[in-house]
């Protein structure tokens, strides 16, 4: 080589590859207005549909009158459940193995569930003619405390199911009752338990909320009588899934269904299902053979699509004096709303709550969960977490707290007496996980250095004292979390989507010129994955990120895949592009030294290219190689540069990391100003920092979000009263603390990058982190556990109860 | 989130705009901003046949001294009110107050005239306005009248305006140099209506309050003007003790709902509150 042969690092910079803060390649369609969302699809001769509603929480169906709908001019046709029932389409399969209702026939079972559908050639005659539709309803007493559910006498719900003894996962105790599932040992867990010095005992709730993406779901759908092929844009997660399910609701075969998903505005979980007004939109395109577009605004979204958590956890824990966890003991009430829409792998009804023993070396433990039907919206989705992990992480992480205060400890160090220790990688988790990496003390002592811990308790005693001699009003409370996720569904051992096994795949086409397509299973919905895959690529080809486009949500050419959420699309997906990647440079490999004529074992790979072993001048680069493929490839050897992975994991992935939160209380408004926010994120190999940087932000925000305001309530009859941006909490720039990002870097063993996922991690280890800083600041004043979310009037009540306002 | 039909008219003079408002009657309705009427309307909870857009109306808009009073076209926006430099020197409570209404891009299309004439309980301006001592300009076929702003809020959106009247212009008796004043708001985010909130206007005089004036927002069906609040600390250092007959008086008056910002319980407490906090930065503010 000579001096202006650029170096390796020189070439390995200029690639973008794995590690560079590469800018995200689509915030140059996104910033300039050029993203293209379902609802700028116009389509000719498309129609609008509107839903019409129920007003009620429980209410019979006693007659629906569309005539005068019907007589608006412009509008072409109005379905109710008497249209689908003959097409068997008036309810639909749910991924949790229960039926919902596409348009009530019966009964009404949550407000706003969908009882009509309004077909028009305008999208405001649609909506005029939604308000002539007359319903006649008989109100029923409505069950919107799911500890009620199971009460003799409770209404019955679901008449349709009312006699079904068998339930998707076992016997039914009860009419309202969904399902139980239990998992560990419970005979040892309570002989921990019979055993302990030192035991407490919480109900701790997660209440219900929404992921409340900006942009709503909808669809367009477009059936072509000719063809007889049906076309679906739409806001989906999980394009391929809703293919498979479209064909066996249908009939229509797989390969005349395309599915796509054009740029998404967020998921969070909320896009992952199906939700009725998709199969409205298709019966309609069917019915009329035109094009309909479904639309749904922000009430809508908010009241009738899924919602997350609504999880009330009686958690217990066994502790010896000196805090070590000998036991722990968690009994779940899972209110599921009016059908059991929740959105799990099959095999598993209460998703990995497993993951509750959290990241502690608890030697035995047993939960047990029983869902439940309420006239609530269906859903329990995973909101910007892996399912029911954010449950798990809020239930271990407060009771470890309450443990701490039982015990007189500093909660960070009852953490360092119990997190599991490096050496103990793979972990055997009681529950039946198998943490794959993790060196739980460098990261939370990495932690409480950075914003000096005990500086931090110091001035919290001071302020304490300072606050009893009536010389401040404000309380400080200082927050520690510490969480494990469990992402990358997964194995196709024990994770399935009705009966698909949730492996992830990636196509990779290398162009004679150097330049690459790509195509995954997954579907970004901000993530940024059009950035990140070709940054992997990059790495693994030696191909300049930039000549590599990617593409995904289109199901007529993007290989199956079970799409975007649980943190799944870089255990997955980006396992498979790996994989790809390297099925390509063996086969680049055979043509560089067919070129070198040298043995393939002769070759070593360096940044950008094969050269000679011991001879380095001597190379051909990927680029040369890929012009090659097409050109002159050794004989034998069959033409053109490409390849296709179908990755299933091996384990899931499990990042962790340690957050730390400090916040002031104004007592007498009970305002919660957070001072101070240091995440420390261990993702394993971290791909693009600035993106990894971006979803931790972002995460926190939602985390922030829920614990400090969002809730969905339902009054006693079963009214949502806060279904709007008014009263549902998303925080603007102004609410949300400013954060402080860190890592660690403890690669995933069994993934071929070492990366293990990370988009909602902050999501699962913040809820708690915040709701710890809100009860640490009362705690020295003897409260132990204060219920989310930690808006004003809850934690001024607080204060009240504990008889600070004089 | 799809309104009902409408027919839209965009007059150019305060004649015509009352000619059209009295001619079509109770369907039409004048449409200032539309920051609360269009909401309304897309929720149908509102589904006026007509519109009469205010907005080419070049009367209706600006600021000007007029003697002892400031007078502020009624389609002035918000935002018009917080550049101006007159305004924030000679009433700089109501910078104050449009700074904590909604967003900058709702203020920069908002109105001071539509936010008082709306009726709404949880808009900002009124109870400001209450404190002031404003009079409202109105025009209807009939002519021109003068309301008083202590006079003008009957109900949740129910005002002294006959059908066909507007507002078209509040007159403000500036208080004199030296007063010291602020608009204390609780909410839960940006964009959000009061939880609580108080406006203070008070003059001190040898370090004892001489006059006071107290407006609550949000508190009740409609503002409140707090006299009981005002003469609890009038003649007083506004000292702790006065401060909190304050806060009572103005807790007692209060009526607010329970919502989604919390039991009225709770509310009424944070009338106090806002008002002891109101109270205690005006007189840090009085030269």
């Amino acid at each position: 080589m000579n001096d202006v042969t650029p170096s390796s690092a020189e070439r390995a910079e200029k690639l973008q590859g794995m590690g560079c803060k590469r800018k995200r390649v689509e915030d140059i369609r996104f910033v300039q207005g050029k993203g293209s969302y379902v609802d700028d699809l116009k389509l000719p001769g498309m129609l609008h549909g509107d839903l019409v509603r129920s007003p009620y929480g429980h209410a019979r169906v006693r007659k629906i009158d569309a005539a005068k709908a019907k007589a608006l001019p412009g509008v072409v046709a109005v379905l109710t459940a008497a249209d689908l029932k003959p097409l068997n389409l008036h309810y639909m399969p749910t991924l949790a193995g229960d039926v919902q209702a596409v348009l009530a026939e019966e009964k009404v079972l949550y407000q706003n569930q969908e009882v009509a559908f309004v077909i028009a050639t305008d999208r405001y005659v649609a909506a005029d003619a939604a308000e002539l539709v007359e319903v006649e309803y008989e109100e029923l007493p409505a069950l919107v405390d799911p500890f009620k559910a199971m009460a003799p006498g409770a209404p019955v719900l679901r008449e349709d199911i009312k006699d079904k003894t068998d339930g998707a996962h076992g016997k039914r105790k009860h009419y309202n009752h969904i399902f139980a599932w239990q998992i560990g040992e419970k005979e040892a867990t309570d002989q921990a338990f019979r055993k302990a010095e030192v035991t407490v005992k919480e109900l701790i709730s997660y209440q219900r909320v929404h992921p409340c993406p900006l942009e709503t779901c909808q669809c367009v759908a477009s059936f072509d009588k000719i063809k007889g092929e049906l076309t679906v844009w739409g806001t989906f997660q999980a394009p391929h899934v809703i293919r498979t399910v479209a064909s066996l609701i249908s009939k229509i075969p797989e390969h005349k269904i395309h599915v796509i998903a054009p740029d998404i505005g967020g998921g969070f979980g909320n896009k992952v299902g199906a939700y009725p007004g998709y199969i409205c939109a298709v019966v309609a395109s069917i019915v009329t053979g035109r094009p309909v577009k479904w639309v749904e605004d922000r009430i809508e979204n908010l009241s009738a699509t899924s919602f997350a958590r609504d999880y009330h956890m009686t958690t217990e824990i066994a502790a010896t004096k000196d805090g070590r966890v000998t036991g722990l003991r968690v009994h779940v009430l899972a209110d599921h709303g009016a059908f059991d829409a929740c959105a799990d792998p099959s095999k598993w009804p209460a998703g990995f709550f497993n993951i509750v023993t959290g990241s502690y070396d608890f030697p035995v433990a047993h939960v047990a969960v029983d869902g439940v039907y309420t006239n609530k919206a269906p859903g329990g989705v995973a909101y910007r977490c892996s399912f029911r992990v954010t449950e798990a992480a809020y239930c271990i992480e407060r009771a470890m707290d309450i443990l701490a205060q039982k015990l007189g400890l500093d909660p960070a160090e009852l953490r360092l007496r119990n997190l599991i220790r490096r050496e103990q990688f793979p972990y055997q988790s009681a529950l039946g996980w198998e943490y794959d990496s993790g060196d739980y003390h460098a990261a939370l002592k990495k932690a409480m250095d950075a914003v000096d811990y005990r500086a931090l308790r110091a001035e919290q005693k001071a302020r304490q004292e300072a606050f009893k001699r009536g010389e401040t009003r404000e309380l400080m409370g200082i927050g520690v979390s510490f969480f494990t996720e469990i992402v990358g569904a997964g194995p196709s051992r024990n994770c399935d989507i009705l009966g698909i096994a949730m492996f992830d795949s990636a196509e990779i086409r290398i162009h004679p010129t150097g330049a690459v397509t790509a195509r995954m299973g997954t579907k970004s919905q901000g993530q940024g994955h059009e950035t990140t895959y070709a940054q992997i690529i990059a790495s693994e080809l030696g191909l300049p990120a930039d000549d590599i486009t990617v593409e995904e949500g289109n199901t007529d050419t993007a290989p199956y895949g079970l799409g975007t959420y649980g943190s799944r699309s870089t255990p997955t997906a980006g396992a498979a592009t790996a994989m790809a990647a390297r099925k390509i440079k063996a086969k680049a490999q055979m043509i560089a030294a067919d070129l070198l004529e040298v043995s393939e074992y002769d070759l070593e790979w360096d940044v950008d290219r094969f050269r000679v072993k011991g001879n380095p001048e001597r190379f051909k680069t990927m680029k040369e190689l890929a012009w090659a493929a097409y050109n002159r490839v050794p004989k034998g050897l069959e033409p053109g540069l490409e390849a296709v992975n179908y990755y299933d994991p091996p384990n899931m992935t499990y990042p962790f990391g340690a957050y730390i939160c400090v916040l002031d209380v104004d007592v007498d408004t009970g305002v919660c100003k957070v001072r101070r926010f240091y995440a420390l994120d261990d993702c394993g190999t971290r791909i693009n920092p600035m993106i990894i940087e971006g979803q931790i932000h972002g995460g926190l925000t939602e985390a922030f979000a829920i614990a400090m305001g969002q809730e969905i309530r339902y009054d006693e009859i079963g009214n949502c009263t806060n279904p709007s941006f008014m009263d549902y909490f998303l925080p603007t720039a102004v609410e949300t603390p400013k954060w402080e990002t860190d890592w660690t870097t403890t690669p995933s063993p069994h993934h071929p990058i070492g990366a293990k996922g990370v988009g909602e991690s902050p999501n699962v280890g913040g809820v708690p982190c915040f709701a710890n800083a809100v009860n640490d600041a009362f705690k020295f004043l003897g409260s132990t556990h204060i219920a989310m979310p930690h808006n004003h009037w809850r934690t001024w009540t607080v204060a009240d109860k504990l008889g600070l306002h004089g | 989130m799809i309104p009902g039909a409408f027919a839209y008219h965009r007059p150019k003079t305060v004649k015509d705009a009352v000619a059209m408002l009295s001619e079509l009657g109770p369907d039409a309705r004048p449409l200032a901003g539309g920051h609360s009427l269009i909401p309304m309307m897309k929720l149908r909870l509102s589904s006026p046949a007509h519109l009469v857009d205010l907005r080419a109306i070049g009367e209706l808009k600006g600021i000007r001294a007029e003697g002892a009073e400031v007078v502020i076209g009624a389609m002035t926006t918000q935002h018009d009110v917080i550049a101006d430099s007159m305004l924030a020197a000679r009433l700089p409570i109501l910078r104050e107050t449009a700074l904590v209404i909604a967003d900058p891009q709702v203020r920069y299309v908002g109105t001071i005239g539509g936010n008082v004439a709306n009726g709404d309980p949880g808009n900002d301006m009124p109870a400001v306005m209450l404190c002031l001592g404003a009079v409202y300009q109105v025009a209807g076929r009939k002519g021109e009248r003068r309301i008083a702003a202590r006079k003008f809020y009957e109900g949740a959106y129910m005002t002294a305006l006959e059908p066909g009247e507007m507002v078209t212009a509040i007159r403000i008796p500036v208080p004199p140099s030296g007063h010291g004043a602020a608009y204390e708001k609780l909410k839960r985010k940006v964009g959000d209506y009061a939880t609580a909130a108080a406006a203070v206007v008070l003059t001190m005089s040898g370090g004892r309050a001489a006059t006071c004036s107290i407006g609550l927002t949000n508190l009740a069906e409609t503002p409140l003007w707090a006299e009981e609040a005002a003469k609890a600390v009038v003649g007083t250092t506004i000292d702790a003790a006065a401060v909190k007959k304050a806060a009572a008086a103005a807790e007692a008056i209060a009526s607010p709902a329970s919502d989604n910002r919390g039991p009225a319980e709770y509310r009424k407490k944070m009338a106090g509150v806002m008002v002891a906090r109101a109270l205690a930065r005006a007189k840090t503010r009085a030269g």
